[in-house]
């Protein structure tokens, strides 16, 4: 700790920290553009400048304060004439060449320059000359750019080296003429390219989707999570009336820190399109709307009149953890245990630190080498991809890779394709194993396209066994991770959405629904099947998207989107958030955990609850590991097991298309814009 | 006058050859085996009590900016980085060193080596220097086939090497941290500091970055010592200057001067003084275009040395004195150097790259006389706001030759306003 003054004021403030970060906390304001705690420092808007006194005496000039550190017993003036006269000076270089098109501009309300200019500026111009004027550039489908706003402050540039990796967006020209663009002037590729909008400052790159559809001021805004993918990544959804307009990044360093992806922040538009809005019944081969009355009843008759062990329920992606426990409650009434979340057909079971991501999101900060297994982790999780990034920065962190050889956007070694090489480095006989040894807290990130197929548990123990051979797993470090792109599946896994001893799992379902043996199938918001209709099976559809699941439903009861209700997910670590409703359920649509209390009360079956808050706390009483309120803590590290030689067993790619992993992506036209514009620039 | 045997660059002007035989028989590579086996405190202390102070512009003493270097090994590569990025309007010094003397620059390049430690010298040649780099390309093989330097240069045990890089022709490249970032393969930009190069520079290493000129006086400072260099010019401005003289003179000129020499005796005697006359006088630069110029009455007093120019609210910088007689039109000229300066920002930050051509377009207004009188304070007023307010010195180099030229002669800015308005009433009115 330092002791500092801060306009005459005494501060004691941690070592190591800029004076810009150090009057944050003293609540000091310094305008800033460039500056930002995620990126690298550039201090080129000089914005930010102050005038700091040391032993030496007064600074010769200001100083900028992003890029100098705090030391013991300097003082520092934001406010001094001179200081004074720096800031209003860069502002009036800045808006020399802004254009002053505020009413028509996107940014306007969350602009910093026109923030900034209010607080800090000079109140008119003095420039009476011509404006400089910048050719806008095509970004692709989801970056609108209007250039001749840019202030150049590089944060974009610095976003697309430092975090995306990919550098793409950079400066060329100098002086006046110097000019931000992508190389060659391609679309950007990087999934997480949306976020260079809300780093830019200005109204230069804006959301091509949300042009000109809002005001910030109008929005009602609702802090949740995103579902896109199994990080729980923290957002903000900002809605008008009843559409959600655009999604926003939340800070949370333990997850997503300030970024999301570009899935999450444009899939919106698919809770438009293609929705349920109300009750359907397959009547002469054709859904045709129905009365809610109607429709519990056919389903109240088709279930009572099916043989219990004939019955199945199995899961998606996208739903809450109280909906697949009521569904699980319900099938358990109904004496059947043919239920399964997992879509993908993988195996994971047994307890949660054998299918969670133990070391936890922040614990790759604390690792020293990685090993990913059957994993294309970029498009499983593209944050977590970006943390891994940062970590390859220094020469010294090793990442081996089994499995697919994909751009990372970072250098690892790959170290082939097949399996069996887990098998090899167990017993040393790989060229990797001299880095794997030498690490003292490494990573192990299994994908779930490495747990499918019948040979996955035993998989699983030669890579727990693995773990305990090289430091993955040792007395004060847990880095054995399974690392999830379902979000709901970790939640269900933890209730037991699954067959233990008797029961069927997804992949007999699937079988004995092609052979004509299964009576009736119940897909809670499950679309991720690869099934044909069969008329010797009667199906209900609970969900909110007329997608693959409704298309061989019999029977399809509306639900909620997972931002129309309230409800727990549980992310890939294990920590358990609750998505809050943003908007209301479209048309006749019901909540998801309402559908099945009503379903349950036409049957008479007693299910222990009548409103959300019930439920819930059965479901924490029973299962206190889904209690959002606790404590998040480290899990044991998972038992060595039993294994044998691999017999056949190979990887899965489980995401084949980025943008369209899910229902709501699938519905959503800004996604699948993105997804072809991609290919037609290769094609190009 | 400086006497012709304390001349360090005596083939300024390329009357012998450059190559290492002659340049062996002017002196250079004369037992520089000793020089280097002095060992580094010893070198840099000569250099420190010598008083050479950079030749590049700024003026810092070349002896203690060697001492920033780390003392004992850090595990990495030490970098020399020899800046012949001259690009100065006025200035033409660098490049006769590079082609009539590049020996002597070599030399100075292995010897500042074994002062501070360095294993690798770049130096980097501006981008229009062709055959001054295909020169010093040739005087670098000489001198590698000679022994002189790399492993074991001139038999002293130290393991030198030396490369050339061609830089591509940008201005601010002379700019020590901008020239590493080129030197890297970056965009030329200059950095934030600290930290300064000596603690990261090229490739994040410990590097000194100094002028031609600096490097290439060492050698004769260590074989003729320190008190004969200390004791050339005045106190805390010692030694010979090559000063570049250019504009309204009878014979422009480099010549090889005493620091301290008069402004006036350095044009009448080297360059043949002004056209018309000493009394034609109108004003001079005195170090290049990034100074402020000085006006007749300064000129008659002025000595030509750091601390005197400064004291007169200029600049010695390079030493490129651009001499102007009564002909010349002074706003249209310090409007062209406004647009050198708006040409050459490199749009990092932002009162240079907005500020720069905001102070081009209002010059040129001046220059037509098509402004208002209080337009003066408002420029004036822009270059304080641009002045010390940027990353490099780019944004200081553009506003001191305006404030200069309004400091002595705003009543030309008025007249010329006057004269306009005054026309344009007959035009039109």
């Amino acid at each position: 700790m330092v002791n500092i003054k801060i306009d005459d004021k005494d501060y004691e403030v941690e070592d190591g920290l800029a004076i810009i970060q150090a009057c944050e906390i003293a609540g000091v304001e310094v305008p800033r553009f460039c500056y930002h705690e995620k990126l690298s420092i550039a201090g080129n808007c000089r914005m930010c400048l102050v005038d700091v006194e040391d032993s030496r005496g007064l600074s010769p000039k200001p100083v900028a304060s992003c890029a100098m550190q705090v030391s013991e017993g300097l003082k520092i003036y934001t406010k001094s004439e001179r200081v004074k006269n720096a800031q209003e000076g860069a502002l009036e270089f800045l808006l020399m060449n802004h254009p002053l098109d505020c009413p028509i501009c996107d940014q306007g309300g969350e602009c910093d320059l026109q923030d900034q200019s209010m607080a800090f500026g000079y109140g008119s111009s003095r420039f009476d000359g011509d404006k400089r004027a910048v050719e806008s550039k095509d970004m692709g489908p989801f970056i609108k750019t209007e250039m001749t706003r840019c202030i150049h402050c590089t944060r974009c540039v610095r976003f697309s080296s430092e975090i995306s990796g990919n550098d793409e967006i950079g400066s060329i020209g100098r002086g006046h003429d110097m000019e931000i663009t992508t190389y060659l002037n391609q679309a950007v590729e990087s999934e997480l390219s949306g976020n260079v909008i809300d780093l830019c400052p200005v109204g230069a790159l804006t959301s091509k989707p949300y042009a000109f559809s809002a005001r910030p001021w109008e929005l009602n805004k609702t802090e949740t999570i995103d579902i896109m993918d199994a990080m729980g990544s923290n957002i903000r959804i900002d809605s008008k009336g009843l559409r959600v307009m655009r999604v926003l990044p939340r800070l949370n360093e333990d997850i997503n820190e300030e970024w999301i992806t570009d899935k999450t922040r444009f899939f919106w538009d698919g809770l438009n399109n293609q929705r349920i809005d109300k009750p359907y019944k397959r009547v002469d081969g054709i859904l045709k709307p129905t009365s809610w009355k109607s429709a519990l009843e056919l389903a109240k008759e088709k279930i009572s009149n099916s043989k219990s062990e004939k019955i199945s329920a199995l899961s998606g992606d996208l739903v809450d953890i109280e909906s697949i426990y009521a569904l699980k409650k319900l099938m358990k009434n109904i004496g059947s245990d043919n239920f399964d979340c997992r879509q993908d057909g993988s195996r994971i079971s047994g307890p949660p630190e054998r299918w969670l991501f133990n070391s936890t999101f922040n614990g790759i900060e604390d690792s020293d080498g990685c090993l990913i297994i059957g994993s294309d982790i970029r498009k499983e999780a593209p944050l977590l991809n970006s943390r891994l990034l940062r970590k390859s920065r220094d020469d010294e962190y090793k990442i081996g890779v089994i499995g697919f050889n994909n751009d990372l956007t970072f250098d690892f070694n790959f170290l082939g394709e097949n399996p069996s090489i887990v098998e090899d480095i167990l017993i040393e006989n790989n060229n990797f194993c001299n880095d794997l040894s030498s690490m003292k807290k490494p990573l192990m990130i299994l994908g779930q396209g490495a747990l499918i197929g019948k040979d996955a548990q035993n998989f699983q123990n030669i890579c727990i066994e693995l773990a305990y051979k090289f430091n993955f797993i040792n007395d004060d470090w847990n880095g054995f991770n399974v690392l999830h792109s379902a979000a709901s599946r970790a939640g269900a896994m933890s209730i037991g959405f699954f067959p233990s001893g008797k029961g069927m799992i997804t992949e007999e379902i699937i079988s004995n629904y092609n052979n004509n043996k299964l009576d009736l199938l119940y897909l809670l918001g499950a679309d991720e099947l690869n099934l044909e209709k069969n008329d010797d099976c009667f199906v209900i559809y609970q969900g909110h998207h007329g997608d693959v699941g409704a298309q061989i439903a019999d029977l399809v009861f509306p639900a909620a989107a997972f931002c129309e209700q309230n409800g727990l997910y549980m992310n890939t670590e294990g920590r358990v958030q609750e998505s809050i409703r943003s908007t209301f359920p479209l048309g006749e649509a019901k909540e998801n955990w309402e559908i099945i209390y009503l379903l349950a009360k036409e049957m008479s079956i007693d299910i222990g609850f009548s409103n959300l808050n019930e439920l819930r706390n059965q479901l924490i009483e029973e299962f206190p590991i889904i209690n959002p309120y606790r404590e998040f803590e480290p899990l044991p590290s998972p038992k060595k097991d039993e294994f044998n030689k691999l017999n056949g067993h190979q990887f899965k790619r489980i995401i084949d298309s980025y943008w369209q992993t899910n229902s709501i992506a699938r519905a959503s036209s800004n996604l699948s814009k993105r997804n072809n514009y991609i290919k037609e620039e290769n094609n190009r | 006058m400086l006497d012709s045997k304390d001349r360090i660059f005596d083939n300024l002007y390329g009357f012998e050859p450059w190559n290492l035989d002659n340049a062996k028989l002017r002196g250079d590579w004369d037992n520089t085996k000793d020089i280097l086996l002095k060992g580094r405190e010893k070198i840099t202390e000569e250099v420190i009590s010598s008083g050479l102070r950079g030749r590049g512009g700024a003026g810092f003493s070349t002896g203690v900016k060697w001492t920033f270097m780390p003392k004992e090994p850090t595990g990495k590569t030490h970098y020399l980085v020899v800046n012949a990025d001259e690009s100065e309007p006025g200035t033409c010094k660098d490049r006769e060193i590079l082609r009539n003397e590049p020996h002597k620059l070599l030399e100075g390049c292995v010897i500042a080596c074994a002062a501070m430690g360095a294993q690798v010298c770049y130096i980097y040649i501006r981008g229009e220097f062709i055959n001054e780099r295909y020169i010093l390309e040739s005087a670098l093989k000489e001198a590698y086939d000679d022994g002189l330097v790399g492993k074991n240069a001139c038999g002293s045990g130290l393991d030198i090497e030396i490369f050339i890089h061609h830089g591509a022709g940008a201005y601010i490249c002379g700019e020590e941290t901008a020239l590493l970032e080129s030197l890297e393969g970056k965009k030329g930009m200059p950095r934030l500091k600290p930290p300064f190069p000596a603690a990261a520079g090229l490739y994040g290493c410990p590097t000194t970055v100094n002028n031609v000129e600096s490097i290439a006086v060492v050698p004769t400072i260590l074989r003729r010592g320190s008190s004969w260099f200390s004791g050339i010019g005045r106190e805390n401005n010692t030694g010979t200057k090559i000063f570049c003289i250019s504009g309204h003179v009878n014979t422009p000129c480099n010549i090889e001067e005493e620091m301290g020499i008069p402004l006036k005796d350095l044009i009448e005697k080297h360059a043949g003084g002004v056209i018309g006359g000493w009394d034609n006088l109108l004003a001079v630069i005195p170090g290049g275009s990034s100074v402020p110029m000085i006006p007749k009455e300064i000129c008659d007093e002025v000595l030509m040395d750091f601390d005197s120019l400064q004291a007169v609210k200029s600049g010695l910088g390079t030493a490129a004195v651009i001499v102007m007689d009564k002909s010349t039109d002074l706003i249209k000229a310090i409007s062209r150097i406004s647009y050198f300066y708006k040409h050459e920002s490199c749009g990092q930050c932002t009162p240079c790259r907005e500020g720069t051509g905001w102070l081009w377009e209002m010059m040129e207004k001046m220059a037509r006389g098509e402004a208002k009188k209080e337009d003066i304070d408002t420029l004036l007023s822009l270059t304080k706001r641009i002045e010390g307010h940027t990353i490099c010195a780019l944004g200081d180099a553009a506003a001191w030759p305006i404030q200069g030229l309004i400091r002595h002669f705003r009543h030309h800015i008025e007249d010329r306003i006057d004269q306009y308005q005054k026309e344009s009433n007959q035009n039109y009115g």
